[in-house]
């Protein structure tokens, strides 16, 4: 399904390239390509991809950011690196390459992590290593860097990988501010308020709030922006 | 046996791919639109899972872990090649599907129409690198232990995928508020599935 609409999207895309060889670093176009994935295209409210991480690990801001990061960092990389070598690619092996250069890029991501923020690194697991298998960053090398230049692909990446941390940082704050009272591992809620007999949500922690809190964004976002609304 | 029973069922109902973990959530909301599709999707992962697990508990011990390679030679003791865990798992994973995909249209064409569609999405399908990853956090003690894990959690995943597939059909007659339907109330939905699954968290196996 997203693979037709990315061939698609790829061609129209190349040939708009080739009719206005030269255009200004920040044309509106890629500025676009920066802003639309914030909410029009949302990569998770509006794509769906890459749900997976982005609700397990939002249960504290401090992972949330540095899950923002590392995707940031990989989805920069992966873009401009397919994007390179987009015409030197066989199509029929691309997923394979694809795959390749993730992972490649996810194992220096989990290296820098566990070197430098070992605790964070620890607590988001294996969801480090579930970045390979996020869908947005192979939607994007699809539907984006196979078919586009390298620095619209970059500013593609960071337009998506922005829309994709808003979300995580915004059900993050709701998790965490509700299930354990603070922010950022800071006590936000003062002790008076729980001595007048305020209790944290614990359900806010257990993984189904996750998955309530997105509906909960998805159901402000389209009302809103009601062009997103869907049939059924 | 026991043992390998209650890996089984705790795959299936105490840490369930979805409702626990969060795995595989892309294709599960995509593909959930009709029980039919869901099944399909449901017993490929099932597949899967069943094969790609023990086959990367393989390549955990006796190529990647530390001293694994001993084996070969003693000589090779002080190895440790675990971080290339990520890329070896996804290539496993990548060319195990592939494998799959051609036994199942030469072997059995009646599975492959049945399958067919779902198998290439399968191998981007995050349930299946996280159970890869997570039998290799867990280091289950044995294959069959490894395979039980897959098998479970292909279960809980199609178990997952059908309720939600029958809950989506029967929720098209209902009355939703707009900007809700579909994505939003089929998170709304998971959500509630997953409460309701934490029931289970307190059995201990």
């Amino acid at each position: 399904m997203s693979t037709e609409s990315a061939v698609q999207e790829s061609t129209t895309a190349t040939s708009q390239d080739v009719k206005e060889p030269k255009e200004p670093l920040f044309s509106k176009k890629n500025k676009k390509l920066l802003t639309d994935p914030l909410d029009d295209s949302n990569p998770i409210t509006v794509q769906v991809l890459g749900i997976c991480s982005a609700l397990a690990i939002t249960v504290q801001v401090k992972q949330a950011i540095v899950m923002s990061l590392s995707v940031l960092a990989v989805m920069i990389g992966g873009n401009l690196i397919i994007s390179l070598i987009r015409n030197v690619i066989p199509s029929r092996i691309r997923i394979i390459v694809q795959l390749v250069v993730v992972a490649s890029l996810v194992i220096l991501v989990d290296q820098v992590l566990k070197a430098y923020v070992y605790d964070v690194s620890k607590a988001l697991s294996v969801f480090v290593g579930l970045i390979i298998t996020n869908c947005i960053i192979m939607g994007r090398f699809e539907a984006f860097a196979m078919g586009n230049k390298p620095w619209p692909s970059i500013l593609d990446a960071i337009g998506n990988a922005a829309g994709y941390g808003w979300i995580l940082i915004a059900v993050a704050v709701v998790r965490e501010l509700f299930g354990s009272g603070s922010l950022m591992g800071y006590q936000l809620i003062p002790q008076a308020v729980f001595d007048f007999g305020y209790m944290n949500n614990n359900l806010m922690i257990l993984p189904p709030m996750a998955l309530i809190t997105v509906g909960v964004i998805i159901w402000i976002q389209r009302a809103r922006n009601t062009k997103l609304i869907e049939e059924n | 046996m026991l043992d390998l029973v209650n890996i089984f069922v705790k795959g299936i109902f105490i840490e369930n791919m979805i409702f626990a973990y969060f795995l595989g959530m892309c294709s599960y909301l995509a593909v959930s639109k009709t029980v039919k599709t869901g099944v399909g999707l449901g017993a490929a992962v099932i597949f899967v899972l069943g094969i790609t697990v023990p086959v990367n508990y393989l390549i955990e011990n006796y190529v990647l872990k530390e001293g694994a390679l001993t084996w070969i030679d003693a000589d090779f003791a002080s190895i440790d090649l675990s971080f290339l865990s990520f890329i070896m798992f996804i290539a496993v994973i990548a060319s195990m599907v592939q494998l799959v995909e051609m036994a199942v249209e030469k072997f059995a064409p009646a599975l492959y129409g049945a399958l067919g569609i779902f198998l290439p999405l399968i191998a981007v399908n995050c349930s299946i690198l996280g159970g890869a990853l997570f039998m290799q956090e867990r280091q289950y003690s044995s294959i069959a232990e490894a395979t039980s894990f897959g098998l479970g959690s292909g279960v809980g995943w199609f178990l997952a995928i059908v309720a939600i597939a029958a809950i989506r059909e029967k929720i098209k007659y209902s009355n939703v508020p707009a900007p809700l339907r579909g994505l939003g109330i089929t998170f709304i939905i998971t959500g509630l599935m997953g409460i309701a699954f934490m029931a289970f968290m307190g059995i201990e196996l």
